[in-house]
């Protein structure tokens, strides 16, 4: 060992050749993430930033960058939202079947078939959304709109092609159950059993057993669960674009061709006859969907980590 | 130990644990005359198997829970209604999938054909076979460049976070970016790549390579992730007892850790490769479309499966026979088909190696 | 009136697994029965098919009879729920639930079945129960801290308290003292002579002199041989079980002499 290893006189050993080489470059590749990201945020800008400020006539119909993008935000809000109040439900449920209702040998064929929902690309469900749901779903609208038109999300006309928002929203829905359902399947099965047993032993039923141990431990990782399916279903592109078919503004009237597209569904369908003027307002409006969905991780992060720091007291 | 107030006492009357219940058919029961009740008004107005499946299921849960009310107590009546309520979210989220499933196997099978995957959609006569070949090339090439930026610098990264970086605030900061990366819409992603490769090259600039580079935006963090994952899985004492023998470090890594966690790492980024490969919005941005096979990532556009199925399916042309199906429709799904394939494919994979090097514990 | 409880010819099973095998005792009511043997012979197993705890793990059933006051706990038409309000249990380590108050902690099993308590009636079974289980002068300060902010030891006072609050008839415990210090045990040892002029407990200890302290009566469980069922081998008043027991295996594992 001696030989290998020069000490110099602060006594700490001279790092050998390989170690700096191999040390540097895994810093490298860090740094490269940290640089990557600065770089989607700066070339969005410098592509972006031109887009806020064109002359009206950019704007479609409304005139200014704000009037522009608002119906958009507000699509974009809306299918989600849609989404979520379908999908929360839904996968919770599908998570305690897994966790706590079915027999193992019942509950690992759900996990996979759910599992597998999570692979099917978005345009196969974009594709699918349209030529078989949405034309199942238009009746549907057509009879709402004739027995709960006094209802605002119904009032009509109804779309005759069923694809409208809650279309859109309803195929979201079904493509963030997989990312809902894993996490809380996950914190479900997590409870200490030691809880969950205290609770059966007081004479607890099953369902009451769950609110007493269960959810309060699994409260943040459903709360979170809840936040990282909100941000896929704003990004999602290709399903909105192809299910919805958009016109007009903000408006919650559910079941017409009134509303308006979605931010990333906008960009997947206008950039192709964009001029480069035009294509900088698409940017900018990227750029306002990534500070959104920014927001919402940073929101569903922040949210764990709290409660780990509460659960870890 | 004086104990001022009466202490709690049991109750002094007989007590029976014999608490009302429903019989053990009941749900059964429930079960069979809920869809004979639905049946009626289906049979009456003429409503689809549909309708009176979900005519069924809703006096179902309806009906078990009022009747475990009266009998059983409202306690009872909860825990049937939510156990009710958890089984139909299951059933519920089960159909779109084999509806989907069924409906991809159906309208995509008879599409697929030798000529299907081996030709270009480029012809220069209208009677040409058309096929998904450029698309398949497509997809492979960008996947293939993007996996190569992305493994690199992702299992790098990991490394330094695990190995190299424990504590310090550059760590915590690349811990932070990756989870924002996770997020990251992929039309973002897409935009940022268009963004640079135009601005570097011009305006009109479409290439492969660009796509490559959205889509490793997207891996490298699932990359990161899954890494360092398995890194933390690899025990000390192996790493000491590599240090012990006077391996330094940057050997003990590649011979001894990486080796470890080698089966955990192939499966992450196939898992990766799984999740990219059916990316569309991106592509569509950057590495635009082209009805000719092109094996240059470098130089010029190149179509991608998932972009073809949603351009042909915008812009199906024109049904040979009137009320026909669309050609575009057509090669769409079959598309789609060839998609779901790959992706279940990958994903099997996945499982397969991860089983493989799964951590073999005791001998 | 606390119960006693016959158990006739009992075989307990995971799945296939045969755990415990032909159980025959009675344990009287309003007294301490504990049950000792080595590690793995069956005891909690024994003891959670008492209040139908045990039919909670996935495949794990029983056959045989368990009768309290004359009623059959495994027949048909009883209501496992009710079984558990009438047979409280205290776990190995105390498991209070993390997210709630002390006082909340307390009134967990009530307010399973009365959806609305007075305010001055949940108090009063706070206290009472709170000093029925000896942690009332601790705590009383502070009712509505987290009930993880305890000590072990009152951590599962707290848990004996919970479980008081519901009024039980019977109370098991698993090793109620395995996870404290002394005087926390000693302090639940005092605990448990005084609960059992109203209930009937069950306890299973590793601890010799905790038996020989407590209880009124003993039941020694051991393997026939690794990989057996467990079985009772005896089950006696304390007093001849410490001082002369039938069963040689009996004395032997008492004095320390395994095998
Ligand atoms: N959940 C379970 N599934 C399958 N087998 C189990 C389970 N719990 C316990 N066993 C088995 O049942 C037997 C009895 O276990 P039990 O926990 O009742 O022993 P014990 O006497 O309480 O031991 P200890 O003194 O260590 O607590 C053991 O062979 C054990 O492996
Ligand atoms: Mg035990």
């Amino acid at each position: 060992m001696a030989t290998t290893v020069v000490a110099d006189d602060t006594g700490r050993a001279k790092p050998r050749l390989g170690d700096t080489i191999f040390s540097r470059l895994a810093l490298a590749a860090g740094i490269i993430i940290l640089v990557a990201l600065a770089g989607v945020f700066i070339f969005l800008t410098i592509e972006g930033a031109p887009g806020l400020v064109k002359p009206a006539s950019f704007y479609g119909s409304a005139s200014t960058f704000a009037g522009y993008v608002a119906p958009l935000l507000f699509g974009t809000v809306l299918a989600a939202i849609i989404a979520l109040v379908v999908a929360v439900p839904l996968s919770w449920g599908i998570a305690l079947v897994v966790s706590h209702y079915a027999p193992k040998r019942v509950a690992t064929p759900i996990a996979y078939v759910i599992d597998l929902l999570a692979a099917v690309p978005s345009v196969v469900f974009g594709l699918w959304g349209i030529t078989v749901l949405a034309p199942k779903l238009s009746p549907v609208y057509q009879w709402l709109e004739e027995h709960a038109g006094w209802v605002p999300f119904f009032a009509g006309p109804a779309s005759t092609t069923g694809r409208t928002i809650l279309t859109a929203g309803l195929v979201l829905a079904i493509m963030i159950i997989p990312i809902i359902t894993a996490i809380s399947r996950e914190v479900f099965s997590q409870t200490p059993r030691l809880h969950e047993e205290a609770a059966l032993a007081l004479g607890a039923t099953r369902w009451e057993m769950l609110r007493l141990a269960v959810f309060p431990y699994a409260r943040s990782g459903m709360v979170s669960a809840v936040m990282l399916g909100l941000g896929r279903a704003l990004g999602e592109t290709m399903a909105v674009a192809m299910v919805l078919s958009a016109g007009g503004g903000i408006s919650f009237n559910l079941i017409s061709n009134t509303n308006p597209a979605s931010i990333a569904s906008n960009i997947a369908s206008n950039y192709r006859e964009g001029t480069p003027g035009k294509i900088q307002v698409l940017i900018a409006t990227g750029l306002v969907l990534f500070l959104v969905t920014f927001l919402v991780n940073f929101a569903a992060r922040w949210v764990v980590t709290r409660n780990e720091r509460k659960l870890a007291r | 130990m004086s104990v001022t107030t009466a202490p709690v006492r049991p109750s002094a009357e007989s007590v029976s644990f014999t608490a009302a219940r429903l019989p053990r058919f009941a749900p059964a029961l429930v079960g069979v005359v809920a869809a004979a009740a639905a049946g009626l008004p289906v049979l009456l107005l003429g409503w689809g198997v549909v309708a009176w499946a979900i005519v069924a299921g809703l006096v179902f849960l309806v009906a078990l829970p009022l009747w475990a009310r009266v009998v059983e107590g409202s306690r009872g009546a909860t825990d049937r209604l939510v156990t009710g309520l958890v089984w139909a979210a299951c059933i519920v989220a089960i159909v779109p999938l084999v509806s989907l499933l069924y409906t991809v196997v159906d309208r995509g099978l008879p599409r697929i054909s030798s000529t299907f995957l081996t030709y270009s959609m480029y012809r220069t006569s209208l009677d040409q076979e058309v096929g998904i070949y450029h698309a398949l090339i497509g997809t492979l090439l960008i996947t293939l460049f993007a996996a190569l930026i992305s493994v690199p610098i992702g299992v790098m990264a990991a490394i330094y976070l695990i190995e190299y970086g424990k504590g310090k605030r550059l760590a915590r900061w690349i811990t932070f970016l990756v989870d924002v990366m996770t997020g990251i819409p992929s039309i973002v992603a897409g935009l940022f790549a268009f963004a640079l490769f135009i601005l570097l090259f011009g305006p009109s600039t479409r290439v492969g390579i660009g796509g490559s580079v959205a889509l490793s935006l997207l891996m490298i963090p699932i990359v990161v992730r899954s890494t360092e994952e398995m890194l933390r899985l690899v025990p000390s004492e192996l790493r000491e007892a590599a240090y012990a023998l006077g391996v330094p470090k940057w050997r003990t890594i590649v011979k001894v850790v990486l080796p470890t966690a080698l089966g955990g790492i192939v499966t992450g980024v196939t898992l990766s490769i799984a999740r990219v490969v059916g990316e569309t919005a991106p592509l569509l941005l950057i590495a635009g479309l082209t009805t000719r096979t092109n094996f240059n990532v470098f130089d010029g556009r190149m179509t991608t499966l998932p972009v073809l199925i949603y351009t042909q399916n915008a812009n199906p042309g024109i049904a040979e026979t009137a009320g026909g199906i669309r050609p575009g429709i057509e090669i769409a799904w079959g598309g789609a088909l060839v998609l779901i394939v790959i992706v279940m494919v990958l994903n099997l994979a996945a499982r397969i190696i991860g089983k493989i090097f799964a951590p073999k514990t005791g001998h | 009136m606390a119960k006693s409880i016959t158990v006739d010819s009992l075989d307990i099973y995971y799945g296939d697994f045969l755990a415990v095998e032909g159980v025959t005792m009675t344990i009287k009511a309003r007294s301490v029965t504990a049950f000792i043997g080595p590690s793995g012979c069956g005891k909690s197993t024994f003891l959670r098919s008492l209040n139908r705890m045990h039919e909670v793990i996935p495949g794990a059933r029983v056959e045989g009879k368990v009768m309290v006051d004359g009623q059959s706990l495994y027949d048909a038409a009883v209501d496992p729920v009710a079984v558990r309000r009438q047979i409280g249990m205290v776990f190995q380590r105390p498991n209070p639930f993390p997210t709630m108050s002390i006082y909340d902690n307390v009134l967990a099993g009530n307010r399973l079945n009365a959806k609305k308590m007075k305010r001055a009636e949940a108090d009063d079974i706070v206290e009472r129960s709170l000093k029925g289980a000896n942690l009332w002068n601790e705590v009383k300060d502070r009712l509505n801290k987290p009930g993880m902010g305890l000590s072990g030891g009152q951590q599962q006072r707290l848990c004996i308290a919970r479980a008081i609050a519901v009024e039980p008839q019977v109370l098991l415990m698993d090793e109620p003292c395995s996870a404290l210090d002394p005087i926390s045990t000693s302090a639940i040892e005092d605990l448990i002579h005084e609960l059992k002029t109203e209930y009937t407990i069950v306890i299973v200890t590793h601890n010799m002199q905790q038996a020989a302290r407590v209880s009124d009566e003993t039941g020694f469980f051991n393997l026939k041989a690794a990989g057996q069922p467990g079985h009772l081998v005896e089950f006696n008043s304390t007093q001849k079980m410490f001082a002369n027991p039938d069963n040689e295996s009996t004395e032997a594992y008492i004095s320390g002499r395994f095998g």
